[in-house]
C-alpha cells in the first residue's frame, strides 16, 4: 500500500461521547485477525459496542465488513484475537453461542418464508403447541406472543398477513421482530436500506431509534452515508481489513466518512490502459430509459466508439438493471436506445445480439456460460447458424472458431472439447468473452468482469477490453472495484439510486469524486 | 452410441434371451411382428415426448390426444367420407395446433408444462367422449381403405410398416436432435434456459417448436393406433399412453430436468417396455401385474444408472487426485 500524501492514518478522537463509558460494553472485539488463502480479510481489528448504542459500520466493498459479520455470527472463527460478549471472553463464536448471547442478524437478503404469514415466520420452529399428541400449533397463543413484538417495531400490518403481501420495509420489520423474539441485545442490520425506496427507509430508521430506546444495540451497515449520519451514535470505518477510524456523534459527517473510507493515494494508472486514440462518435445512446429497479427514474447514457466507459455506483444503484435493459433481457419501461443513430427494438437478447450489442453478465455460472457444454459449444452458441451447413452443425467449424479464441485469449484447458464447468473462474470468463469476440462486437457491456478472478487473469481481461476499444468497439464496464474503474476507464459514469448522478472525465478521476457521486453528492 | 445406450441394449438382449429360453414362442415371426408393430406405435409417441422432456418440460396429454385425434380420424374417413389423405393432413395439422397451443401457454403465458398438459389430458379426453356421445367410433361393415391399411397396419417382407415408419422417423429425428442447430438449442435450453437466453437464443420459439413436434408425432401415432385397433371407445383408448412415453424416455436416459438424453435411448426404452409387456404375456404372469412389472423395472433401471453415475464420479475424483499427487499440472 502506498502511504502517501493522502494517507490520513487512523483518526482517534479522545471524545468518549454521550453514552457513558462506565457502562460495560455488550460486545468488544480485540485485535481480531482473519486470513483467507492469499488475503488478509481482517487485520488486528478492534471495536466495541455498548448497550443501546447505534454503530454505523461503513467501508468500501471488500473492506472486510462481511468477514466481520461472519465472525460475529459464528460462521467463521478468527485466526487470532478475542471476542467478548456480555463479559464472557471467546476465541471465536459458534452459531449457537452467537444466537445464545443475543446477537441477531437482519441480512440484505431476507430469510423469510414468503408463503407463510407474519406470525408463523417470527416463531418458525419455535411455535407454541397445544397439549396432546398431535402437536398442533396453538394459534391463539402465537398471536398473543407476536402482538407485542409487532408493536415494538411499529408494524402497521397484521400478524396474519402473508409475508409475500408485505413491502420490503415491512418484511424487514418482520425480521427485526424475529430478532426481538429471541431477546436480541444486538441487532446487526446488513445493508438494510439498499433495496428500499426512500419513504420506506424512514420507517426503518425509526425502528432503529426505537430499538435504541429499549437499550438494544444496533450495528447498521450501509453504503448510504446520509442514513448513517442520521441514526449512528458512532461510526466505525473499515478499510483493507483494518480500523480506519471511529467518529463520535459530533464528528459524523459525510466528508469525514468518505475520507476515512478511501484514505490512501490512488495507484498510478497503468500505462497500458491509456487509450491509444481519441474516441469516435456515439455508438450506443440510451435516452430516458427506465428500468424495473427504478421505473420512475429515466437514464440517459452515451457510450462512444473506442472508449471504455466505466459505470460505477453502489450495489443496488440500478447498474445491472440498466445493462440488462440495454441487452434486451429486461423489459424497457419507456425511453429509446439507439445504436449508431438507428433506433433499436431490443425485445429480447436475440435482438441485441443481432445488432452487435453483447453482454458479459455478472453471474458467470448461471447466465454467462453453460457449464455442461464444452468450450467450443459455448463459443459457437450465439452464432450457431454461422457454424452450420443446411442447419446441421459443423463440428469442425465450431472447433476452428474455438481454437482461434482459445489461443487469442489464452484459455487454459486441455482442449476446446473440455467442459467449461471444469475450468477456473478466469478461464470461464475468457470463454464468455470468446463467444462474443468471435462475432465482431459493436458494443460490449461487461458487468463486474473481474469479480472472483485472480490477479493475473484480471490484467489480461483489462488488456482485452482496451484492445476492443482500440478496435473501435464501445465498451461499457460496470464495476464496484474502485481501482478498476479508475484504472481502466476513459470516462466514468456514476449511478446513484437509479440515475446517472454524474460523468467524470479523466482529469477529474478520483476515488473521492466517484464515491461522492455514488452517494448522490456533488464531486469536488 | 453412448455407454448408457449400450447398457440398455445389452439389457434388452439379455431379457430377450431369457424369455426365449423359457418360452421359445417369443421368437416366432408372428410374435416378433406383433411386438415390433407395438414398438413402432409407441416409439413414434415416445420420440415426441422426448423432444419436450429435453427442454425440461413434460407432455401429459398425449394419451388423450391419441384418443381424440384417433376418433376424429375414423369419423372423418368412415362417417364423413373424407378422402383419407386429406383427413391425414388435417389430423396432423390438428396435432400441430395442439402442440402450438401448449407451447404458447407455457412460453408466453409462463404456465407450468405439467399444469397445461394435465388440463389438456382432461379436456381432450372429455371432448373425445362428447364427440362420439360416449359411443365407439369404428368402421362400417365392409369399409376398406387398402392403401391406408397397407401403410399403417400392413407389412413389407414380414416387417410391420409401422415399425419401418418408426425407423424412418427415428433417423430424421436423430439428425434433428443430435446434428442440427435446433437440436443444439434444445439441449442448451434444457441445461440452462437463462444462459441460453443470454447467448441470444430465442428460447420461447425453440420450446414452442418442441411442443409442436410432439403434437405432430402424437397425431401421427394417433392415426396408427386408430388403424391398429380399428375401433375406438374414447373413454379408454390411449389411456396411460403418456406414461408409456415418459417411461420410455426416462429408461432411455432422459432427465426430467431437461438437457439430457439421446434418440437411440428413447427407442431402446420403448423396445424394453414392449419386451416386458410381451414377457408378461408369454411367461404366464397374471396380466394384472403388467404395470407392476414395468414400474419395477424402470425403478431398478434408474437406480442402477444413478448409482453408476455416483460411482464413476467418485472414481474420476480419485484419479484426478492421484494425478495431482504424481505431478501438479502446469498452470
Amino acid at each position: 500500500m502506498n502511504c502517501g500524501a493522502m494517507n490520513h492514518g487512523v483518526m482517534n478522537y479522545s471524545d468518549t461521547s454521550i453514552v457513558a463509558s462506565t457502562v460495560a460494553p455488550f460486545l468488544s472485539l480485540e485485535s481480531v485477525r482473519k486470513t483467507y488463502p492469499g488475503v488478509v480479510a481482517l487485520d488486528g481489528f478492534s471495536m466495541e459496542v455498548r448497550p443501546g448504542e447505534v454503530i454505523g459500520l461503513v467501508g468500501e466493498n471488500g473492506a472486510g465488513k462481511s468477514t466481520l459479520m461472519k465472525i460475529l455470527g459464528g460462521v467463521t472463527r478468527p485466526d487470532t484475537g478475542t471476542i467478548t460478549v456480555d463479559g464472557v471472553e471467546h476465541d471465536g463464536l459458534t452459531v449457537e453461542a452467537s444466537l445464545g448471547s443475543g446477537i441477531a442478524f437482519v441480512h440484505q437478503e431476507l430469510n423469510l418464508f414468503e408463503n407463510l404469514d407474519v406470525a408463523a415466520n417470527i416463531f418458525f420452529g419455535r411455535e407454541p403447541l397445544r397439549a396432546g399428541p398431535l402437536k398442533l400449533v396453538d394459534r391463539a397463543k402465537l398471536r398473543v406472543m407476536v402482538a407485542p413484538l409487532l408493536k415494538r417495531v411499529g408494524a402497521n400490518f397484521s400478524a396474519d398477513a402473508p409475508v409475500a403481501s408485505l413491502s420490503l420495509a415491512q418484511q424487514q420489520m418482520v425480521e427485526i421482530a424475529k430478532a426481538l423474539s429471541i431477546k436480541a441485545r444486538l441487532v446487526i442490520l446488513d445493508e438494510p436500506t439498499s433495496s428500499l425506496p426512500l419513504a420506506e427507509t424512514d420507517k426503518l430508521l425509526d425502528v432503529i431509534k426505537a430499538l435504541k430506546a429499549e437499550g438494544i444495540s444496533v450495528i447498521f451497515i450501509s453504503h448510504r452515508l446520509h442514513e448513517v449520519e442520521r441514526v449512528a451514535d458512532r461510526v466505525v470505518v473499515l478499510r483493507d481489513g483494518m480500523l480506519a477510524g471511529t467518529l463520535p456523534k459530533s464528528a459524523i459527517n459525510h466528508d469525514q466518512m468518505v475520507k476515512l473510507m478511501i484514505g490512501r493515494m490512488l495507484k498510478e494508472r497503468e500505462k497500458a490502459s491509456e487509450s491509444a486514440r481519441a474516441p469516435g462518435g456515439v455508438a450506443l445512446s440510451a435516452k430516458a430509459v427506465r428500468t424495473s429497479a427504478y421505473p420512475d427514474r429515466p437514464v440517459d447514457l452515451d457510450v462512444r466508439h473506442g472508449e471504455i466507459l466505466g459505470l460505477a455506483g453502489l450495489v443496488g444503484s440500478g447498474r445491472t438493471e440498466l445493462a440488462r435493459v440495454l441487452f434486451g433481457i429486461d423489459e424497457r419501461f419507456g425511453g429509446s436506445v439507439k445504436l449508431d443513430g438507428k433506433e433499436l427494438a431490443l425485445g429480447s437478447a436475440a435482438d441485441a445480439v443481432a445488432s452487435g450489442i453483447f453482454l458479459v453478465p455478472e453471474d458467470r455460472k448461471l447466465t454467462g456460460i453453460l457449464l455442461d457444454l464444452s468450450i467450443a459449444q459455448n463459443i459457437s452458441l450465439p452464432n450457431l447458424p454461422a457454424h452450420a451447413k443446411r442447419s446441421l452443425v459443423s463440428a469442425s467449424a465450431e472447433v476452428a472458431t474455438a481454437e482461434k479464441q482459445k489461443s487469442n485469449l489464452g484459455i487454459k484447458a486441455p482442449s476446446v472439447a473440455t467442459r467449461t464447468g471444469t475450468l477456473s473462474g478466469g478461464n470461464q470468463q475468457k470463454v464468455v468473452l470468446g463467444k462474443w469476440l468471435a462475432m465482431n462486437p459493436k458494443v460490449m457491456i461487461l458487468d463486474e468482469p473481474t469479480r472472483g478472478i485472480d490477479i493475473g487473469a484480471k490484467a489480461e481481461i483489462y488488456g482485452l477490453m482496451r484492445a476492443l476499444a482500440d478496435a473501435g468497439v464501445a465498451v461499457l464496464m460496470i464495476s464496484s472495484d474502485m481501482e478498476e474503474v479508475i484504472g481502466v476507464s476513459d470516462r466514468i459514469a456514476v449511478m446513484h439510486e437509479g440515475q446517472i448522478s454524474g460523468i467524470l472525465d479523466k482529469d477529474d478521476f478520483s476515488q473521492e469524486n466517484v464515491l461522492l457521486l455514488a452517494v448522490g453528492k456533488k464531486p469536488n | 452410441m453412448s455407454k448408457k445406450d449400450l447398457g440398455l441394449l445389452i439389457l434388452i438382449l439379455v431379457v430377450g434371451t431369457v424369455v426365449a429360453i423359457i418360452n421359445p414362442r417369443f421368437l416366432l415371426p408372428i410374435n416378433l411382428a406383433n411386438t415390433s408393430n407395438l414398438i413402432g406405435l409407441f416409439g413414434i409417441l415416445s420420440i415426441g415426448q422426448a423432444f419436450v422432456i429435453i427442454t425440461g418440460g413434460i407432455e401429459l396429454s398425449v394419451g388423450s390426444v391419441v384418443a381424440l385425434l384417433g376418433t376424429l380420424f375414423i369419423d372423418f374417413i368412415a362417417v364423413r367420407g373424407m378422402d383419407w389423405p386429406l383427413a391425414f393432413v388435417l389430423i396432423i395439422a390438428l396435432g400441430a395446433v395442439i402442440g402450438l397451443m401448449h407451447g404458447w401457454l407455457i412460453t408466453r403465458l409462463k404456465l407450468q408444462p405439467f399444469v397445461v398438459t394435465l388440463c389438456g389430458l382432461l379436456i381432450y379426453r372429455g371432448v373425445a367422449r362428447f364427440y362420439t356421445a360416449d359411443g365407439t367410433a369404428g368402421f362400417g361393415f365392409g369399409q376398406n381403405f387398402p392403401d391406408l391399411e397397407f401403410l399403417t397396419a400392413g407389412r413389407s417382407y414380414g416387417v410391420p410398416n409401422s415399425f419401418i415408419a418408426l425407423i424412418v422417423i427415428s433417423i430424421v429425428m436423430w439428425v434433428v436432435l443430435h446434428r442440427s442447430v435446433f437440436g443444439r438449442y434444445l439441449y442448451a435450453i434444457g441445461k440452462n434456459e437463462e444462459a441460453a437466453k443470454y447467448s441470444g437464443i430465442r428460447t420461447g420459439r425453440v420450446v414452442m417448436a418442441a411442443y409442436v413436434i410432439c403434437g405432430v408425432l402424437t397425431a401421427l401415432s394417433a392415426i396408427y393406433f386408430a388403424m391398429y385397433t380399428r375401433s375406438i371407445s374414447p373413454a379408454s383408448h390411449g389411456q396411460f399412453y403418456e406414461l408409456y412415453a415418459i417411461a420410455a424416455a426416462v429408461l432411455g436416459g432422459f432427465s426430467l430436468r431437461g438437457g439430457e438424453g439421446s434418440l437411440i435411448g428413447v427407442i431402446l426404452g420403448t423396445v424394453l417396455l414392449q419386451e416386458l409387456q410381451n414377457l408378461v404375456n408369454l411367461l404366464g404372469i397374471p396380466s394384472s401385474l403388467n404395470f407392476a412389472v414395468m414400474g419395477g423395472v424402470i425403478l431398478i433401471g434408474v437406480l442402477v444408472d444413478q448409482q453408476w453415475g455416483v460411482f464413476r464420479a467418485r472414481r474420476q475424483m480419485i484419479d484426478a487426485t492421484r494425478k495431482n499427487v504424481a505431478g501438479a499440472p502446469a498452470e
